[in-house]
């Protein structure tokens, strides 16, 4: 015992003094960096935090496909994708600024607590400048507000919330994908022609900012052209199981389903809702009907037969005929063997945004960056024009309203384009009501 | 030394020690070796080792002495996250008030919690606590007090974040990050040296001191008459019970010191990093708690801390183990081979990394069912025999008095 004790204390007593003649002769170098890990190599780190567990799991892994696409593509590999027919031009294929482009990859598990210990390592262990990704709009808020305070960027991926670009909004952050408010916007209109003015609506809501905002848009956007909203029920993230959400719509005397789910959510509440034998029901004289307002195809495939003729709205679709989309298709589809979701073409994209900006502000510092993005226009990324605007750091552009396609021929074509709304009527004022209360602050480059 | 046996002081200074060089000890591999993978010595990580530390340390108060098993132990963590979080956005930014608080309220819900759950003992007395946790889980899940209220309690799945309009009251010019007295939290000292690079961050300071002291109040209720009692539960408490002894008062004082710890612990943690989200409530959480401390060794001073860095270690570091970096490391192998081996190798790593951690706990409850320090006073009876200097088993080692 007394054995043991003299050989520990002689192990920290020699590791003490071992320690402190490493240190002493050697010149501390530790010098005052421009801004949060500057790249001083010949290489540059974008950290990647993706759900890959939990309800959005499968959103984050073809967001993460498209991440190792955009990488490869802007190291020259590969076939370029969108580098060819993105408007901008700065992008050589030679990394950025000279710079091989590296990745590290975190699990955000769709909480935004491990999010934050995830982009936190990849901050501080890996030295990630920028980071992208998200599938939940919890864990993007919660990931812009630490991307601002360790002063990196924060290229959202997937987050619909008005909140991300409203209240919560913030300098270091970007968001290309849209939000509830404009599709809100761009369904109200097919949605009338469709079911007609006098419905009244029974919405099922996500627990949290998401749900909440998107489900406060769609009431209102549909509440002004005669609808009425019944009854709204908020469901806890982690459900698994909605039959008992569904059941009290039976007799709510409501004629429409709204649900404000996503990903595996929506896939468990929309079957249930089918088994329940709701889209057979005809309620106050009218055919009962389901409205997803945010959908994309991997939820359509989870859902399979059960999306037939379900109206929803979408930031992009691999079935639109422009160029960017066909190049982005194309080399995704080669290297994967399927079509990318929407949730892999708004990272793809964004991880494009950011090396362009990058290279067209000639460094790695947020604030240079952020210099780059505000306002900034482009074409070519799949979605014709794009605005980056300034005072909220949204992406405008055109909003596709899409609808479960009945007959599909395999398995990624079920979903159809409805219609493709146009910019300028899903457009609002930075400063409107549903999107006040935040303002971005100044830009922080970080040490 | 401080009132402790020469044992306990070594262990104590071996503790500090560790804590105190732990940004150079978890950064060993030089920066642009390919071990460098394996390195643990950045902030977020760090403090999260100390603070997981305090967790269990608290936990193991319970668990070790008495032999209660709270299932529902991260319930309190959460709410001394969240009592932080709002002086943070009530008061200012500085670390103090928020700690505090995050321990009184800590302590006052064990209060209630343990005054209910400990009318029952065994599974019963597990099942109590868990159904508590779940129930404020839920209830700060889907903020249903506060909806009640008409409030932002805890802000929901979203999480409780400080915003610029909250009132802040003593804000003033103030730092606007978690600080003390204007040492701001996530501030750090970086040292390069030749090819190491040290990160020596005040927030984990802060929180390895906090560790220490709370690992020596640890020690003190080990070794004292209350500590003794608690051990006399955990032996037999119907006989304890019989000879006249009212055994609730310690079981009560316990189960609140405990949950003070874990207030503390979930105050620290909204300390350097100003959100509280529910998921730390959950079950998960709390079982988590419970494997740290069994893998650790449950029932020894240093048990809980080894088996929280473990854990943290596998989870922050596993997890981050994608396909890519396996090819690259396991690319001197034939084709089939590498392809095999990483295959096999990603099931444990990534996302997977949950069953490492199964794999080893099973092993180590088989194997070493007093946890890791187990195996440590295993490896060195072993050494001890091998050199021949049979000394004699700790047990009959005596102890001097103080």
């Amino acid at each position: 015992m007394s054995k043991f004790t003299t050989t520990r204390r002689g192990l920290i007593k020699s590791g003490v003094v071992g320690g402190a003649g490493l240190a002493m002769p050697t010149i501390f170098t530790s010098s005052a960096f421009g801004y949060t890990n500057e790249p001083t190599g010949s290489t540059v780190t974008l950290g990647f935090n993706v759900p890959q567990t939990g309800p959005y799991a499968e959103e984050g892994l073809d967001e993460l496909r498209a991440q190792e696409l955009a990488v490869e593509h802007l190291n020259g590999m590969g076939d370029g994708g969108m580098l060819n027919t993105f408007s901008s031009k700065a992008l050589k294929g030679n990394g950025i600024l000279g710079k091989k482009v590296q990745f590290v990859t975190g699990d955000t598990q769709t909480k935004s607590d491990a999010a934050r210990a995830s982009a936190k390592s990849m901050i501080e262990k890996d030295g990630a400048v920028m980071i992208n990704g998200g599938s939940s709009s919890g864990v993007a808020v919660a990931v812009q507000g630490l991307c601002q305070e360790a002063g990196v960027i924060f290229m959202a991926g997937l987050t619909h919330s008005n909140d991300t670009t409203g209240k919560d909004k913030k300098r270091n952050g970007f968001r290309h994908f849209f939000n509830g408010y404009m599709s809100a916007a761009a369904l109200a209109p097919v949605l009338k022609n469709a079911y007609g003015s006098d419905r009244r609506a029974y919405h099922l809501t996500a627990d949290y900012t998401w749900g909440w905002t998107q489900q406060e848009s769609i009431a209102a956007a549909t509440e002004a052209m005669g609808w009425e909203t019944v009854n709204n029920v908020l469901t806890p993230l982690a459900s698994t199981d909605f039959s008992s959400y569904i059941a009290p719509v039976l007799n709510s005397g409501a004629d429409v389903l709204v649900l404000n789910h996503y990903g595996g959510n929506m896939v468990n509440s929309l079957t249930n809702a089918i088994q329940f034998g709701l889209r057979d029901k005809i309620v106050n004289g009218k055919q009962f009907e389901i409205v997803v307002p945010l959908y994309s195809e991997l939820m359509a495939a989870g859902a399979g037969k059960n999306v037939e003729g379900v109206i929803g709205s979408m930031n992009w679709n691999w079935q639109l005929q422009d160029d960017g989309t066909q190049a982005f298709v194309k080399s995704f589809g080669e290297k994967y063997g399927r079509p990318p979701s929407n949730s892999a073409h708004t990272c793809y994209v964004q991880t494009l945004l950011y090396a362009d900006a990058c290279e067209r502000a000639g460094t790695f510092n947020p604030c240079g960056v952020v210099d780059a993005l505000e306002g900034f226009e482009f074409d070519g990324m799949g979605n014709g024009p794009v605005l980056y605007r300034a005072e909220d750091h949204q992406c405008f552009k055109d909003v596709l309203v899409m609808k479960g396609k009945e007959n599909p021929t395999n398995e990624y074509d079920t979903l159809e384009i409805v219609e493709v709304t146009p910019r300028a009527q899903v457009e609002y004022a930075p400063d409107h009501p549903m999107f006040a209360g935040g303002e971005l602050g100044a830009c922080n480059p970080g040490a | 030394m401080f009132g402790l046996n020469k044992k306990d002081s070594i262990l104590m200074i071996a503790v500090a020690a560790l804590a105190l060089l732990a940004p150079f000890i978890l950064n060993i591999f030089p920066n642009d070796s390919a071990l460098a993978f394996f390195n643990a010595g950045y902030p977020d990580l760090m403090q999260r080792f100390v603070i997981f530390g305090i967790f269990a340390i608290g936990f193991n108060l319970l668990f070790g002495l008495t032999g209660y098993l709270s299932f529902g132990h991260a319930a309190f963590l959460g709410v001394g996250s969240y009592a932080a979080v709002w002086m943070f956005k009530l008061l200012n930014y500085n670390v103090v008030p928020a700690i505090v608080l995050s321990i009184v309220v800590a302590a006052a819900f064990s209060l209630v919690i343990g005054y209910i759950s400990l009318r029952r003992s065994g599974i019963y007395f597990s099942i109590l606590t868990l159904a508590f946790a779940q129930m404020m889980f839920v209830t700060a899940y889907s903020d249903l007090l506060g909806r009640w209220l008409g409030i932002t309690l805890t802000n929901g799945e979203t999480g409780l974040q400080v915003y610029n309009d909250d009132p802040q009251i003593l804000l003033g010019n103030g730092p606007n990050v978690p600080h003390l007295f204007g040492l701001e939290m996530r501030a750090k000292e970086v040292w390069d040296i030749g090819p190491w690079e040290f990160t020596l961050p005040v927030g984990y300071y802060l929180c390895a001191v906090l560790m220490l002291a709370s690992f020596y109040l640890a020690i003190r209720i080990f070794r004292s008459p209350f500590g003794l009692m608690l051990r006399a539960i955990k032996s037999n408490q119907t006989r304890l019970n019989y000879t006249g002894l009212n055994s609730k008062p310690y079981t009560l004082a316990v189960f609140v010191i405990s949950g003070m710890y874990a207030g503390l612990a979930g105050g620290l943690l909204a300390c350097m990093d100003p959100l509280a989200g529910a998921e730390r409530m959950q079950w998960t959480a709390s079982g988590e708690v419970v494997i740290m401390t069994i893998l650790g060794g449950a029932g020894t001073l240093i048990g809980p801390i080894l088996g929280s860095g473990a854990i943290k270690y596998l989870e922050n570091v596993f997890s981050k183990l994608n396909e890519g970096l396996l090819h690259d490391w396991f690319g001197f192998m034939p084709d089939g081979l590498e392809g095999a081996l990483v295959w096999v190798v990603s099931k444990f790593t990534g996302e997977g990394w949950h069953l490492t951690l199964g794999g080893l706990f099973m092993l180590v409850i088989i194997f070493l069912p007093g946890g890791l320090v187990e195996g440590g006073n295993k490896i060195r009876s072993w050494i001890q025999n091998r050199t021949g200097r049979g000394s004699p088993p700790a047990d009959t080692a005596s102890t001097p008095a103080e």
